[in-house]
């Protein structure tokens, strides 16, 4: 009999990846396209999409040759995507109108305040279950009706869309102007501002605060449910599942029961919490998301942490400051110093999530004295993600009642082994890596195969999950008590640095 | 000058000029002072860069000696890039083998494990990160000796009775390990264990590191004592796209 295999669509925010993965879970093959990060102003982060989507099309090929098989072995296809960036195209072209508005992306900032201070914007936060913040994707989508002439009127119309990048990506994968499937799943449209996050259906009351037509907007289908087969890139294939990554990672980890919690360590971080179908509402600081829903079935909550830089505080490290040649090094000169030698960075790049959610925050390095080298620096680097972890944890135990006792991680920069420890310590709980590193597109291929009955149902997934590898805590109460009031005290000092204009 | 490469010899000059000047130097004039075709020396260049023998400047993009020729007697790849590179593969090695996996190179005249995936059985196991093992008793040192112009160390440890201690013992199996492209060790190091590995190749075929598995000598080897075909299938079949990732072999 001829083996079969799911492959996810993994895209992130540097790169998009083609993982193909057999029965057990384990990768086969992968091939990986870095694409350009524009940068045109401060604050200002876009992607090119048609770059995006002729990366899937040139990967997909690649990941089934290096995998030795051929698409009729392949009985779906997942995707995971980096959330709340934003793509609005010409329906009957297929052309991106402008570049997409990528998730760390603050222009938003004064559409954000200004739509504060309107009275419908405490009825559109609490029906989203979200607050008002350049995060998300229903902002950036006013800011762009604002600044293309004529665009309002042609969404009007019916003639542009919006999506983030699932649906563009299904679209594209369906025939795209040639009757492309022009959907998002109930993960995705949580992350808009634009969804009732209870009925699961886009809020006629948001839509009317944004100002944004329905015309423009996708169907919401559940995560895990036969989209189309896909015409391009793997023709004949099913797409069994869209879910936002950190909500595929969630699933990768095997995460179904409420009170499992995972963390990804990539460009930003996030942990979330499975609160099963319960939503629980945040007062301090955390989001509440869906998790994701399989077909008809009610869907699954989750509390979400967000820290906006992590592995992206060691890739400026490596390309703006120029000290490491590669990501991994940072580990290396890290281990050059014994600690931190009094040295905290705060990289409040674009203002600090959660549970601080300041947006004004600009980051800091303190501590400063002649003595600090390099060395220092690295480890301060990779401590400032050990301790925004802790500060949404903390966040997390307080807001959901329950006490975390192991984090279970994945993500790139869970190859940093000294990171790890940090955390483990910084924590005091153990941490935990799963034998797949790459939860994501694991996710993202547990769905879609779960929607087309390649696995039978969420146990047969779970037996799939192993220990890797685990860090034990290892640091003494009084210095982890003592460094986190440090880092508590440096991160007040990013507070307030953008001053209202 | 028959039987030389002209190529290498034309990387030669490139690396003596940029020696030679007084700092970085562009494309352009690398090209005109050793009178060669621009997209020829680019070529070069491209691949003195990819080796790490020559940087370029993001701005100016004009080029001078890398950091890896003042280096050139030490490991080029850095033991946690190494690790980050291999994760994913180390991971499917554990899953199908069902057993410890561990990645090595050599520190200071031993194995330095630089990567460890636990057994996938979910009991209790500690991360060895960071410990160093001896080259001669342990299948990881034996891949990373046969591939080394060094020889290993004259007086060697007796860990077990089945530990090779013998120099022409030792570098006949070493022979062996370089014959078959895989070594193993049974019982040499602890009684009950044993271990299978495999060379992880860089850029022109050098070893960088090696990668195995480890376990129950009865779980590892058949009843003569010889570890299972599989078992070195799956471990020579994670070495190799380690080493595919890491650009050996890419032309």
């Amino acid at each position: 009999m001829t083996e079969r295999y799911v492959i996810a669509v993994d895209q992130g925010t540097t790169s998009t990846r083609c993982i193909v993965f057999d029965r057990r879970g384990q990768l086969v093959s992968l091939a990986q396209q870095e694409h350009k990060q524009y940068f045109p102003k401060p604050g200002w982060v876009e992607h090119d999409a048609l770059e995006i989507w002729r990366n899937v099309e040139r990967l997909a090929p690649l990941a089934l040759r290096r995998a030795g098989i051929t698409p009729d072995q392949v009985v779906a296809v997942g995707i995971a995507n980096q959330r709340e960036t934003t793509v609005l195209w010409d329906r009957r072209t297929g052309t991106p109108i402008g570049r997409a508005l990528v998730w760390q992306d603050t222009r938003t900032d004064a559409v954000v305040n200004r739509l504060l201070a309107e009275p419908g914007a405490a009825q559109v936060q609490r029906r989203s279950a979200l607050p008002l913040a350049t995060y998300f994707s229903g902002p950036r989508v006013r800011w762009m009706l604002d600044h293309t002439p004529g665009l309002q009127e042609r969404a009007e119309r019916g003639e542009v869309l919006f999506g983030t990048m699932e649906t563009w990506l299904i679209w594209n994968l369906t025939g795209g102007p040639r009757g492309g499937v022009h959907a998002t799943d109930v993960t995705n449209a949580s992350r808009t501002n634009l969804l009732d996050v209870r009925t699961l259906e886009w809020s006629p009351g948001a839509l009317a605060f944004f100002g944004v037509p329905r015309a423009m907007l996708p169907e919401i289908r559940p995560s895990v449910e036969v989209f189309g087969a896909a015409t391009a890139a793997f023709p004949g294939v099913r797409i069994g599942a869209a879910l936002g990554d950190q909500q595929a990672a969630l699933f990768g980890q095997t995460c179904f029961a409420p009170g499992e919690a995972k963390c990804t360590y990539g460009t930003g971080s996030f942990l979330l919490l499975n609160t099963g179908t319960d939503l629980i509402r945040s007062n301090n600081g955390l989001l509440s998301t869906v998790a994701y829903q399989i077909g008809r079935e009610p869907a699954r909550y989750a509390l979400e942490g967000s820290i906006a830089i992590t592995g992206s505080l060691v890739q400026w490290f490596r390309d703006q400051l120029e000290l490491i040649a590669s990501a991994p090094e940072i580990e290396t000169l890290a281990r050059t110093v014994s600690d931190n030698g009094g040295c905290y960075i705060v990289p409040a790049f674009s203002g600090l999530y959660a549970p601080h959610w300041r947006s004004e925050a600009r980051g800091v390095i303190v501590g400063l004295t002649s003595y600090i080298t390099k060395g220092h620096l690295a480890r301060a680097v990779l401590e400032a993600t050990a301790w925004q972890t802790r500060e949404v944890v903390d966040a997390m135990n307080t807001n959901s009642g329950l006490t975390l006792t192991t984090l279970k991680v994945d993500g790139g920069m869970t190859a940093d082994n000294l990171l790890m420890q940090c955390i483990a310590d910084v924590l005091d709980v153990p941490v935990v890596r799963p034998m797949a590193a790459e939860t994501v597109s694991l996710g993202a291929a547990y769905a879609a195969g779960l929607a087309v009955g390649y696995w039978s149902d969420l146990e047969d997934l779970r037996r799939n999950w192993h220990r890797a590898a685990q860090w034990l805590p290892a640091m003494d109460p009084a210095v982890r008590g003592r460094e986190y009031d440090n880092w508590q005290r440096a991160v007040r000092r990013t507070f307030d640095w953008i001053q209202p204009v | 000058m028959p039987g030389t490469v002209q190529s290498i010899e034309r990387a030669a000059a490139i690396l003596r000029m940029l020696a030679g000047g007084p700092g970085r130097l562009g494309l352009g004039e690398i090209a005109r002072s050793l009178d060669l075709a621009k997209g020829t020396v680019h070529g070069i260049l491209r691949t003195l860069q990819h080796v790490g023998f020559v940087e370029q400047d993001r701005a100016s993009g004009h080029y001078q000696l890398g950091a890896a020729l003042l280096h050139l007697g030490t490991s080029y790849l850095d033991i946690n890039e190494l690790r980050s590179r291999s994760i994913n593969w180390a991971d499917p090695l554990a899953a199908r083998s069902g057993e410890a996996v561990r990645i090595g190179t050599v520190y200071e005249g031993r194995v330095l494990v630089v990567h460890h995936v636990f057994r996938p059985d979910d009991t209790f196991q500690t991360l060895d990160i960071g410990t160093l093992l001896p080259l001669h008793a342990t299948a990881l040192g034996k891949v990373l000796l046969a591939y080394r112009a060094a020889r290993p160390a004259p007086d060697l440890e007796r860990f077990t009775r089945r530990t090779v201690v013998a120099p022409g013992d030792l570098g006949a199996d070493l022979a062996r390990v370089r014959n078959a492209g895989w070594g193993a060790e049974v019982e040499e190091l602890t009684l009950g264990e044993a271990a299978v590995a495999a060379p992880i190749r860089g850029y022109g075929g050098l070893v960088v590191g090696a990668i195995g598995v480890s376990g129950l000598v009865e779980r590892i080897c058949d009843s003569r004592y010889r570890p299972h075909a599989r078992l070195v299938g799956y471990v020579r079949e994670a070495a190799r796209a380690i080493s595919r990732d890491l650009g050996a072999a890419r032309r």
